[in-house]
């Protein structure tokens, strides 16, 4: 199979965790490994469960099919397959999937030898997700804690959740979590801002230097956090982003059970000016 | 590039791992917990209960013994006793009994004497607190016949608010205006102050007169998806959202107790308390403007809020953090005097500041 000229440097031997070189091959332009066929094992599996468990439900409106976790009563005990039971095996396959995914990022970055920040950016978000439907509704005692699979409903999910806490926006770590989103996606418009504008020079000018946006920015704000600098700050951003959006819903419910603006009782009773 | 080895993973998780558990242990109260499911699954239709703080909690709203049953025979209280124009119907025995469960919920220390004056007959309505108490006794009364849609047959008593002392505690009155309320700048605009009548949020501070007094209009939300046409402002619906987190503070529930929030403006999803809830904020409406604003010129200066008001009820002066009063225990079945209108109009209007409430007590 033809290659393109910089295939060649990725395309070695190697480097996997498991299986040795039983699955060490690509088809096509994919690199497969032992990790490879989990995921795609797990992802088959989880979404023609979806499937079927849509074929039982009341619709095939794409926005209203929903798998929903068991009736609170199931605890963290199985449950029958229609009711709720369907939903801890899709989980099962999901965080199947999500892991198989990230493992095989962590082979291909063995292979590269390069650093394993791709898989371990990403485990931030398994983190979020296992946090959301494992280690909460194990915290609370019930798998039902964890949202439906649903377009709709797992937003309904959100929106419910959210207001047995009377007023989310008061949780800290929610506000970590909101700000980080936001500062995330506003470093990324900023630094996309940058590229754009130096590989984009005026007619009859060359593409911009490095050197010359750490001069713009030095000009105009002071500092420039520099070309490497930018993406670790923006892996800083995201990931803090996901970490405290898993803290502060693994904090609603196992360790707060009231509104959350009354946690803030303690700023109010500082002995500054109580 | 120095700099760049300034930066290390491991220090950075070392870092994580204790920003994580400062958030987990600055939030006081820890696993396992209670929930209550009552809604489909996976709605998030869930009450969330601290067993905990739910245990210290009971001991708050337990309900004291009954003053042993008497006969319903023998003479009437009217015929024995002068000025009974709204027990008058019931026995002598019966009379005293209930005499005896109002002084040990509302004066247990002072008993008769909180109402009644040493050296004056019984019958002297020189007391405040006495002619009060026969309007909280028609209220009460009122409340358990014509309120069914909110206490259905559990009922109120004296008790439900009282709790053994004199003035109930949970009550509320209207907040004065903020001092800059007429100027451009510092104008507070009636939130922002971290009051405990909205749980510490910076919701309007005094939703409660709004809605518990006066008669405005809670549900302000659109019931469309695209705005079409719902003039009401945010401003308003943090009014709503100041009265909502009383309810919910009131009675140790949360939001989902009475609403699915993927639609508020939707009765049909919503839980059946919302209707009862209904009834609730119009029945502590017509307690506040038919039984207890009226009798303002009765009390002395003293008990005026800052405003020149009464204390008003809330939800919370009676539900007192429970989802039900005294977790739904039934005192009135005890005292069934209080669950049937007794004396009447003439009743009414014969007492001292009676004038303006006047045609307003039940009919029989």
């Amino acid at each position: 199979m033809a290659m393109l000229s910089f295939e060649r440097k990725y395309r070695v031997r190697g480097g996997t965790l498991v299986g040795g070189d039983l699955f060490d091959f690509w088809v096509g332009p994919f690199f497969v490994g032992f990790f490879g066929v989990t995921t795609i094992f797990f992802s088959i599996v989880g979404t023609a469960m979806i499937l079927w468990g849509a074929s039982q439900g009341p619709t095939w409106n794409l926005w209203q099919i929903s798998i929903a976790p068991p009736d609170l009563k199931y605890g963290l005990g199985l449950a029958p397959l229609l009711e709720g039971g369907l939903w801890q095996l899709i989980t099962v396959c999901a965080i199947g999937a999500f892991v198989s995914w990230a493992l095989r990022e962590v082979e291909i970055c063995r292979k590269l030898g390069m650093g394993y920040h791709v898989p371990a950016a990403f485990a931030f978000a398994i983190g979020a997700y296992i946090t959301l439907v494992v280690i909460r509704p194990a915290l609370m005692g019930a798998w039902g804690h964890g949202f439906p699979y649903g377009i709709f409903s797992h937003l309904d999910w959100v929106s419910n959740v959210g207001y047995q806490y009377l007023h989310f926006h008061y949780n800290p770590a929610h506000m970590l979590a909101v700000s980080f989103f936001f500062a995330t996606t506003f470093a990324l418009s900023l630094h996309g801002g940058l590229v754009l504008s130096a590989t984009n020079p005026p007619k009859g000018e060359t593409v911009k230097t490095p050197e010359h946006e750490d001069t713009f920015f030095r000009d105009t704000i002071g500092y420039s956090i520099g070309t490497l600098g930018i993406h670790r700050l923006g892996l800083f951003l995201a990931v803090s982003a996901v970490f405290w959006s898993a803290v502060c819903i693994v904090i609603s419910g196992p360790f707060w059970t009231r509104g959350w603006p009354e946690w803030w009782g303690w700023w109010l009773n500082l002995p500054i000016w109580s | 590039m120095t700099i760049s080895r300034s930066f290390s993973p491991r220090l950075s998780l070392v870092g994580l791992v204790l920003a994580a558990s400062a958030a987990v242990s600055g939030c006081g109260e820890r696993p396992p917990v209670d929930s209550v499911q009552h809604g489909y699954r996976g709605t998030g239709m869930v009450q969330v209960y601290n067993p905990r703080l739910v245990a210290a909690q009971t001991q708050n709203n337990v309900v004291p013994e009954p003053v042993p049953a008497v006969p319903s025979d023998g003479p009437r209280a009217r015929d024995v006793y002068k000025n009974v124009p709204v027990l008058g119907d019931l026995s002598v025995a019966e009379f005293n009994r209930l005499m005896v469960a109002i002084s040990n919920w509302v004066s247990p220390n002072e008993q008769c004497t909180y109402c009644h004056r040493a050296g004056e007959g019984f019958e002297s309505d020189s007391v405040y607190q006495k002619v009060v108490a026969r309007r909280m006794i028609q209220m009460t009364q009122a409340i358990n016949t014509r309120w069914g849609a909110h206490v259905g047959n559990t009922g109120v008593t004296c008790y439900t608010c009282h709790r053994g002392n004199h003035n109930p505690v949970e009550v509320f009155y209207k907040a004065p205006p903020s001092p800059q309320s007429t100027t451009l700048l510092g104008d507070n605009a009636g939130q922002n102050r971290a009051s405990p009548s909205v749980t510490l949020a910076s919701l309007p501070y005094d939703a409660l007169s709004d809605y518990l007094s006066g008669a405005n209009e809670i549900r302000v939300n659109g019931t469309t998806a695209l705005p079409t046409g719902n003039r009401q402002s945010i401003k308003q619906a943090e009014f709503t959202y100041g009265l909502m987190v009383h309810m919910s503070d009131s009675l140790g529930v949360n939001c989902t107790y009475c609403h699915n929030t993927q639609n508020f403006g939707s009765w049909a999803g919503a839980p059946p308390q919302r209707v009862s809830a209904w009834h609730g904020i119009r029945m502590a409406r017509e307690v506040n403007n038919l039984y207890i604003d009226p009798l303002k010129p009765v009390f002395p200066a003293s008990e005026y809020g800052p405003t020149g008001d009464l204390a008003k009820v809330s939800c919370a002066t009676c539900h007192q953090g429970a989802y039900k009063p005294l977790y739904g225990v039934s005192m009135l079945k005890d005292y069934p005097e209080l669950g049937r209108v007794t004396g009447g109009l003439q009743a009414a209007a014969a007492q001292p500041g009676a004038t303006a409430v006047q045609g307003l007590t039940p009919p029989r």
